[in-house]
């Protein structure tokens, strides 16, 4: 997994709340057996009409946010489905940070699991980020996931949480399934344990 | 010892290993896996030379992206996009050595309902898949979430999941529902209180006496939306109707091995004084019939009631609201009785077993439908086979119902079951997103009997007016 450690990027202001999978990547690019190539229909129906022309409102289409590599957004971001493939598009758009007041779960630790940095924040350090970001390309924030703060464009930083072990794993760049195959034995005692215990399992 | 919820209980006995600062691996019980969010999980495994730790406990079944029409046995019936990923689990099963149910079997069906109906789904049991619906299983008290591809990767290798664990919240339905009032208007009830957001962080038991009079299929619609309300799961604490519903399924224990989980099962409850981080009581006499009238879960309201406008909202979700009725095509104010339906749909893993098709054809008995289109979709196979024996499948056809084969279909029209522009649908599915069930489709969640109430008058319908 690619390693998390600063970022210094355009970020792009997406107000609306309750952006969910669909509108990250519609169901009819989950049909790949594939990780990459997503980010071409990142957003694809906000961002492209039928004809596949883009929409020049929508915030990506604009140039100054063409190369961003955050977006700030509105509440619950990235309810809905389990589809990785919502991290995936966003990632492989080059967005490697998500700064909003709440994530839904299953996607909040989907992008821990493809080096991107989900932040959640108070409701009035995102409305101030928000506003940085509305200032359009000169305006650069930086996130330091080290020491766990984002800086807007005017200095003005945020301290934010995470979860210390997924934090250690980003830095480092960890495989989860290589870091729990060290602790094989422990899940053989727990299997053969439970298998006395729930013989039915 | 210390009282305990149910949740903590579970928990409780799966964890296989805490580390230090409480980062836990999650021991799973059951691993079911579809097309649509494993093919990366599987050539992960490849690619690091990795087997499936447990494949016995590992369900395969294809639904996401398999046609309903017959003739699909052949991929040559699928896009070509479909057969891939089908191919690819039809292979990834038989190289792992999972069980598997192809499209041709009869057992075939939406994960979420062949699980349960074959005995995989178990009381205490931890269970996880690639979809976020799999808070359904919940209804069995087993611990069941939707996880991402790279977490299938994980419990396929490792047969658990690095989890920390969540808070607890109680709902309590109290009291009994009114005629007409189902699971599903529950479920959306919630979500309607609690926001979309609500259950974030937390893993939700729903109790109280509405709920505890629900059959199993009406428990696992409650459970199924858990996800929509932002839980990681839902949960209904076991009890006789659940013993009876998994007693004699193909793969539920027998004989002695039976009692012996029967023993334990019981013990599966949340103790009187536990702690509850979160409670929220609603009053079953309360709960309509309800419709969503906008492209979140949470856009719930009684069919009794008006189009909302957007200033009846507050930050964030003013524009949201907006939003939401310039894609829905609706002006505050209207009834929502009033609101004309194109399409109607009734399946999906919340509204696709025998107890739903049921309701919706006691309404449709003898009706002709006056909607362009109708469809139903049987969760499984198994359901399908049931609803024909019981001559539902008629009611539905006479009506002028198209009778489909098993799989998601128009829930998340994956595949050629889609909406078309602007087309407005009645349906009982899960997610009324911008585009769920097609490009520029508009969703309404409703019940099966609201469905069939919609397809008969052509309109959004109190179904109480027809029973
Ligand atoms: S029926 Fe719908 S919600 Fe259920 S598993 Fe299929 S796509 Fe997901």
């Amino acid at each position: 997994m690619d390693k998390f450690e600063t970022l210094t990027g355009i970020a792009a202001p997406m107000p609306l709340v309750n952006i969910d999978t669909d509108m990250i990547i519609p169901k009819q690019f989950l049909k790949t057996i594939k990780r990459s190539g997503l980010g071409a229909n990142l957003f694809d129906e906000m961002r492209f009409d039928r004809q596949g022309n883009e929409i020049p409102d929508f915030v990506l289409n604009q140039d100054a946010y063409r190369s961003a590599e955050i977006l700030v957004a509105g509440d619950n971001f990235g309810c809905g489905s389990s589809r990785e493939h919502a991290p995936w598009a966003i990632k492989d758009f080059g967005i490697r940070c998500v700064i909003s007041t709440s994530f839904a779960d299953i996607f909040y630790n989907n992008c821990f699991k493809n080096g991107i940095l989900p932040i959640a924040l108070p409701q009035e350090a995102v409305d101030v980020l928000m506003k940085d970001a509305e200032k359009g390309a000169n305006a650069r924030m930086t996130i330091d996931l080290e020491n766990q703060t984002v800086t807007t464009s005017d200095g003005e930083s945020f301290s934010f949480e995470v979860d210390a072990f997924k934090k250690h794993c980003l830095l480092e760049g960890l495989d989860d399934i290589g870091l729990t195959m060290e602790k094989a034995a422990s899940i053989d005692t727990f299997e053969a344990q439970a298998s006395q215990a729930r013989p039915w399992v | 010892m210390s009282p305990k919820t149910l949740y903590d209980k579970i928990w409780d006995a799966h964890v296989a290993h805490e580390a230090d600062d409480g980062t836990c691996l999650l021991y799973i019980d059951r691993h079911l896996v579809h097309e649509v969010t494993s093919p990366q999980a599987f050539e992960g495994l490849r690619i690091a030379g990795r087997k499936v730790r447990a494949p016995e406990k590992t369900i395969a079944v294809p639904d996401h992206n398999v046609p309903t029409t017959a003739g699909r046995e052949d991929p040559k019936n699928m896009t070509e996009d479909s057969a891939i990923q089908v191919a690819a689990l039809d292979k990834n099963a038989k190289d792992f050595g999972i069980h598997y149910y192809p499209v041709s079997d009869v057992r075939q069906g939406i994960v979420h309902i062949v699980g349960p109906e074959q005995g995989w789904t178990l009381p205490g049991m931890t269970v996880v898949c690639g979809d976020s619906h799999t808070a359904t299983h919940g209804a069995f008290g087993a611990l069941a979430h939707g996880i991402g591809t790279s977490e299938v990767e994980h419990v396929l290798a490792t047969q658990t999941l690095i989890q920390k664990k969540s808070k607890n919240m109680k709902v309590e339905i109290t009291g009994k529902l009114r005629p007409g009032v189902t699971a599903k208007d529950i479920t959306l009830s919630v979500i309607g209180e609690t926001g979309t957001a609500g259950g974030t962080g937390y893993v939700i038991e729903y109790c109280g006496e509405a709920i505890r009079d629900l059959s199993m299929e009406g428990r696992m619609t409650v459970c199924n939306m858990a996800i929509e309300g932002g839980a990681r799961a839902g949960l209904i604490a076991p009890d006789e109707k659940t013993f009876e519903y998994v007693k004699g399924r193909p793969h539920a224990p027998k004989g002695a091995q039976f009692e012996a989980a029967l023993a334990w099962w019981k013990t599966l409850f949340s103790d009187d004084d536990a702690y509850w981080d979160k409670v929220i009581t609603i009053k079953g006499e309360d709960i309509a019939p309800v419709v969503t009238w906008g492209t979140s879960p949470e856009d719930v309201l009684p069919i009794t009631a008006n189009v909302p406008s957007a200033d009846d909202f507050e930050g964030g979700k003013v524009g949201a609201a907006q939003r939401s009725l310039d894609y829905m095509g609706l002006t505050p104010g209207t009834p929502l009785s009033d609101i004309e339906i194109d399409t109607v749909f009734i399946g999906s893993c919340t509204n696709g077993r025998i107890e739903d098709l049921r309701a919706a054809a006691e309404i449709l008995k003898g009706k002709k439908i006056k909607v362009k289109r109708a469809m139903v979709v049987p969760g499984s196979g198994l359901v399908r086979a049931q609803a024909e024996e019981e001559g539902l499948a008629d009611i539905f056809k006479e009506a002028g119902f198209e009778w489909r084969l098993a799989g998601c279909s128009m829930c998340l029209a994956m595949n050629p079951d889609q909406l078309a522009e602007d087309e407005r649908c009645a349906s009982t599915s899960n997610r009324n997103f911008e585009g769920r069930q097609g490009y520029k489709g508009r969703t309404h969640l409703v019940s099966p009997g609201m469905a069939a109430a919609a397809a008969i008058t052509g309109k959004l319908t109190d179904v109480r007016e027809l029973m």
